[in-house]
């Protein structure tokens, strides 16, 4: 009786760690895999329109709202230190190193990754994964992997995509409602932007991202338990993971990347 | 209660080559004619014992129904066989090979050789009708387009279904849907089919033809049909060998005719559908009153 709570709390972290685990060996199995893309090249071309091409619409409008705001933040700091024409480079050096990598992968875990965990999930629960596995044809490889590809490749795209339109939205505020010169913005943001330091490094938090958001999508889907409510949990427990993910990762990397 | 071995001593053909037994994982080449063995499998689900201590053997070339009560593990024993699922103790030979010792590469060059419907059918829902019976033949093989059409016309034909093949899964009945994961379970030509179910949700004039299928299946291409069915009328009609299992164990076993001599009480009431008797209807649990009075809980 007393010691309930106590056998209660060592399951549930047996599980955690249980699942860790199949997680792993579940992201082994795919990067074992990679063959299966180079093989099947449409399987890839397909779950990049799945993840990337579909995606592009709410990232598009995301980063013109996020680079709007940007800009008007921006410039009310900066005018006030008469520094209001290195609002280009402020607004680019933001959404390329950070915002542009993050809020991405936090919209593709809400779009394309719950997307994801359903179909697997529900896959999963109609026996279709089964039914594969019967016909010798390995879901894994065959469903699973090109997808984490997809979603790899597609995650830096839709990132580039996010940072230019959001740029273009600074644009607009910062050069056509408050007056910013123009020439001061671009050239500006030419002279101190580096292609390593700044390019690289968000190309970099991208592909980690992509890899962590598919994988996260990925595994709660092949994982759930196969009823609607497993399918469910599993989709919810995808977005929360993957933004929990997305956010802790970003710390580290930013710490690694631009701390020292 | 249950006869815990009773009836399976008196009809038919028990410990025909038991002697032979496990031999090992060596390819039995010219031992027998079984293609399955299962010898002493025991498996469990949590506290469930679904299978305890269950020999069974399948004749190559045959059909073989295996028949018992709802929920005494017949799909259980498909998923045993295909290596879906690994058994507690005992072991399971598919030519010679135990399966449940494969691994994963040998595990699926087995199942090229086998087919299985599954009892949901388990079609893929974003392929139409066509490219679900072309998918084994699309994965396996690299037959032209044109041969892989005729194929699966040919398939589809077989199950009465080649003008449904523009259909989504969803758009069909239960029934078509089965009817169609039977096509795509014998796309490959296995050597062995294993069939759950088939005749749940059929008509009777698709029941009639399914049930010469498979024997002309089983018949024209040397196949070996393990059939799982509830339904004792077709099943006797199309079966060269029958088992009765309940409770873990093979409770009768033998052909239709020596299952139809059969007298002990547990045989008669399942062919003949008594309700009373020592099968039971119900899952074990408290008894009724006892539940009913039962306050609180679940
Ligand atoms: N995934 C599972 N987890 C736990 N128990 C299960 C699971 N699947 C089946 N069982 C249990 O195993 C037993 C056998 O199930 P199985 O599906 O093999 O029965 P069946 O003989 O095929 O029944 P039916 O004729 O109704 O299809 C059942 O009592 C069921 O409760
Ligand atoms: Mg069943």
């Amino acid at each position: 009786m007393l010691l309930d709570p106590l056998a209660r709390l060592g399951r549930s972290g047996l599980d955690v760690l249980a699942r860790f685990g199949r997680g792993h060996q579940l992201l082994l199995a795919m990067v074992l895999g990679v063959g299966e893309v180079l093989r099947r090249p449409r399987l890839l071309i397909a779950q990049v329109y799945n993840v990337g091409v579909l995606s592009m619409l709410i990232v598009g409008v995301s980063g013109l709202f996020v680079g709007m705001v940007l800009a008007l933040q921006g410039h009310y700091v900066l005018a006030r230190f008469g520094a209001a024409e290195s609002l280009g480079l402020m607004v680019a050096a933001s959404l390329v190193r950070e915002l542009g990598p993050v809020v991405t992968a936090l919209l593709v875990a809400g779009r394309a990754g719950s997307a994801l965990t359903a179909e697997i999930g529900l896959m999963k629960a109609t026996e279709q994964l089964a039914g594969l596995e019967l016909m010798a044809v390995d879901p894994v490889r065959r469903i699973l992997v090109p997808r984490l590809f997809g979603g790899v490749l597609a995650m830096p795209l839709l990132a580039a995509i996010f940072s230019a339109v959001g740029v273009l939205g600074g644009y607009f505020v910062g050069v056509g409602l408050l007056g910013v010169d123009a020439g001061a913005f671009w050239s500006q943001m030419q002279a101190a932007m580096d292609v390593r330091e700044d390019v690289v490094n968000g190309v970099i938090k991208s592909l980690v991202f992509g890899v962590v958001v598919t994988w996260i999508a990925l595994f709660q889907g092949y994982d759930c338990s196969p009823t609607s409510a497993g399918v469910s949990r599993a989709t919810t427990r995808t977005v929360v993971h993957g933004a929990l993910a997305v956010l802790g990762l970003d710390f580290v990397l930013t710490a690694l990347m631009f701390g020292g | 209660m249950m006869p815990s071995q009773g009836p399976g001593d008196a009809p038919g053909v028990r410990g025909e080559d038991v002697s032979a037994g496990p031999s090992g994982g060596a390819r039995a080449s010219a031992t027998d004619d079984v293609l399955v063995r299962i010898r002493d499998l025991t498996f469990r689900r949590g506290e469930r014992t679904i299978f305890d201590g269950l020999d069974l053997d399948i004749r190559r070339g045959a059909v073989t129904a295996v028949m018992g009560p709802s929920g005494t593990g017949k799909t259980t024993l498909l998923k045993l066989i295909t290596g879906q699922l690994r058994p507690d103790a005992g072991r399971i030979e598919v030519d010679g090979v135990a399966v449940h010792e494969l691994d994963k590469a040998a595990l699926y060059r087995l199942r090229r050789r086998m087919g299985m419907l599954f009892q949901s059918g388990a079609l893929l829902t974003d392929l139409n009708v066509f490219d679900n019976v072309a998918y084994p033949l699309r994965e396996h093989t690299d037959l032209s387009p044109s041969l892989l059409r005729k194929l699966v016309l040919l398939k589809l034909e077989a199950v009465g279904l080649r003008g449904a093949r523009a259909l989504r899964p969803s758009e069909l009945s239960g029934g078509m849907a089965r009817r169609v994961a039977l096509a795509r379970a014998i796309a490959l030509d296995p050597e062995i089919i294993l069939y759950d179910e088939p005749f749940t949700g059929q008509d009777p004039i698709s029941m009639g033809a399914l049930v010469s299928l498979i024997r002309q299946l089983n018949d024209a291409s040397n196949l070996t049909s393990v059939l799982v069915s509830h339904d004792v009328a077709e099943a006797t009609r199309i079966a060269d060998h029958i088992y009765l299992i309940s409770q873990g164990r093979v409770v009768a076993q033998g052909s239709p005719t020596e299952i139809a001599a059969e007298r002990s009480t547990w045989v008669r009431q399942f062919m003949d559908g008594q309700p009373d008797g020592p099968v039971h209807f119900h899952y074990p649990g408290p008894a009724l009153a006892a539940d009913l009075l039962n306050r609180g809980g679940r």
